[in-house]
């Protein structure tokens, strides 16, 4: 950890040379990068995807709830000198099979969900409290530590990624369909309760691959925000989806070389661009959005301005 | 009419947990007929259409959907569900919404290009025939619930269903949208020779397309033409309480003599005037 956090200052030492191939061949020329970018990929990817759903079914908030249950794992394994993205895994799996199989029943149980929340994050604390050793691996479960991470685990977070890629194509259309259309999905014999649960079990990996580059605190980041801004974008969900996964993917980039040249954590880059991007997005699609504001002004209008009021009185 | 029903019930009662919300049913809806189930709120209509979709199980008796058991799923019903506000931030194109009905229930991601072209086509027709082409790019959540209701009846024809099965899609729509609907529906029945059950609390709007009437209230089932169900005896017996049917100037119907909570009136509107 110490060695990869050191590592961390190389990028910023020399600084970039503001030629990109060569900056990120440079960038690339280190083992750590490599594992980065390839887990950070690989993460995004599941991440843009599955949130994309995740705005679909309104469910943002157990996805969030998700992760936070998920960071009591991490500490437990922590404590029990266990790989923590393991004790993300286990708990946030066990979350949301708990909330899936509460179906249809989930919705309005913000206040259930919330106090589990919090009594997870609570124990969380306690085990770290009790953890007599170095605190940085569970604070690196909070804010992210993908530069830290091992070779193996790599391995492990590509091939969850594959896994939850698979099964996001097999079941693209019943999920579409349960999540926009749940009544009429299951009158034409979908089983919306186990599309749901599946979903809820994709969530949850998507989290733990996820938790890794943003941490649990920042997840949104990652998990809801790409989704939200395709949304805004694209009316096709085929389009918004490869959108959705375009934009985490490129925000991982974006802030894992940020984070190499200078000073400053990735998952407060991946949090920055994130939330620039969805204002971007909002001021360009909304009601009275930029965009449409725009394409009013270029047309031409029939008639002569009406705003022939008195001028503005200018304050000094 | 010929051959086998469209739907035939035999002693049929509906319930969950051990608790009879209505029973004896027995009646069969023949292939093209015009069905308006009616009754107050929380009479166990929309329970009879999750008995027909094969969702629930008939508490008692017999239920044959086209001569067979109901089945789940079936392609040949069209579902047309009691309309809820969507999102207005869902922003996803009308025609992909339709376009679930003819293969969202399907594996995969569906990408056959001549599949893809089928799809289009069907559901640039079913868009056309509900008269909704001009919304088939725009987002949903930024419809009016008549536009979201034209795109659930696009999204129910689209896989040409042979029974049409509709739950209150007159709710909260006023007078002329309500009379709107029912001819829609009525056309789109010539056009495309389906059966149709329609739920509704109230008949005047269906009254001029409407073949036949259920009316389920009080615990009973009553199947007949308007004129010889919705009257003041047969009425009074199916409630068991004194109830009378008035007919106005302009041949609407009005249920009087129910409290609030046995019945809702046949129309608020009118009801409160």
């Amino acid at each position: 950890m110490t060695a990869a956090l050191a590592s961390q200052g190389y990028g910023f030492l020399t600084g970039p040379g503001w030629n990109l191939v060569a900056d990120a061949r440079y960038m690339l020329g280190f083992a750590f990068m490599r594992n980065a970018f390839a887990a950070g990929t690989a993460s995004a990817l599941v991440a843009g995807l599955v949130g994309y759903f995740v705005v679909l079914r309104a469910s943002s908030f157990a996805a969030h709830a998700i992760s936070h249950i998920g960071f009591a794992g991490a500490a437990g394994a922590v404590l029990l000198g266990v790989n923590p993205v393991l004790g993300v895994g286990v708990l946030s799996l066990t979350a949301s099979v708990g909330m899936g199989l509460l179906g249809r029943r989930l919705r309005g149980r913000d206040v259930v969900i919330g106090l589990v929340m919090a009594a997870s994050l609570g124990l969380g604390y306690l085990f770290i409290s009790l953890y007599t050793g170095n605190a940085t691996d569970a604070y690196a479960v909070l804010f992210g530590q993908i530069f830290g991470i091992t070779t193996g685990a790599v391995q492990i977070t590509v091939l969850t990624s594959v896994v939850v890629l698979a099964l996001l194509a097999a079941g693209y259309r019943p999920l579409l369909f349960a999540s926009l259309d749940e009544e009429v999905a299951e009158a034409r014999g979908i089983r919306v309760g186990a599309v749901g649960l599946g979903f809820m079990v994709l969530l949850a990996l998507a989290v733990s691959e996820a938790v890794q580059v943003s941490g649990v605190l920042l997840i949104f980041a990652l998990l809801v925000a790409p989704g939200a801004i395709a949304g805004r974008v694209f009316r096709r969900p085929a389009a918004a989806l490869a959108l959705s996964a375009g934009l985490a993917v490129l925000i991982t980039w974006a802030s894992l070389a940020l984070a190499f040249y200078t000073p400053y954590p990735v998952s407060f880059y991946v949090t920055s661009l994130a939330f620039v991007l969805y204002l971007g997005a909002r001021a360009m699609t909304g009601r009275a959005g930029l965009g449409r504001r725009l394409s009013a002004a270029v047309r031409p209008s029939r008639e002569p301005s009406a705003d022939t009021g008195p001028p503005a009185t200018v304050r000094l | 009419m010929t051959g086998v029903p469209v739907i035939g019930a035999t002693g049929l009662a509906s319930g969950y947990r051990g608790r009879t919300v209505w029973s004896g049913a027995g009646f069969s809806v023949a292939d093209g007929e015009f069905l308006t189930v009616l009754g107050p709120n929380g009479a166990g209509k929309s329970t009879l259409l999750r008995m027909i979709l094969g969702l629930l199980r008939p508490a008692a008796g017999t239920l044959r959907v086209f001569g067979e058991p109901p089945l789940r799923g079936n392609p040949a019903i069209g579902y047309v569900p009691q309309r809820r506000a969507l999102d207005p931030d869902l922003g996803v194109r009308a025609a992909d919404m339709v376009g679930l009905g003819v293969d969202g229930h399907r594996w995969g991601v569906g990408v056959s290009p001549a599949k893809r072209r089928e799809r289009a086509d069907a559901v640039s027709h079913a868009l056309a025939s509900v008269g909704a082409a001009p919304l088939a790019g725009r987002a949903v959540g930024r419809l009016s619930g008549g536009e979201q209701q034209r795109l659930q009846l696009a999204q129910a024809l689209v896989a040409r269903p042979r029974l049409l099965l509709l739950d209150e899609p007159l709710a909260s729509l006023d007078l002329r949208s309500q009379q709107e609907v029912s001819q829609l529906v009525a056309d789109l029945r010539a056009e495309y020779g389906f059966t149709v059950v329609l739920v509704t609390h109230d008949i005047n709007p269906v009254l001029a397309v409407t073949d036949r009437v259920m009316y389920i209230a009080g615990g009973g089932v009553s199947v007949g033409r308007p004129a010889d169900v919705i009257t003041s005896a047969s009425l009074s017996r199916l409630y068991q309480a004194e109830v009378e049917v008035l007919t106005d100037s302009r041949g609407r119907l009005f249920v009087v003599g129910l409290d609030a909570e046995t019945a809702h009136p046949h129309s608020p509107r009118g009801a409160r005037s």
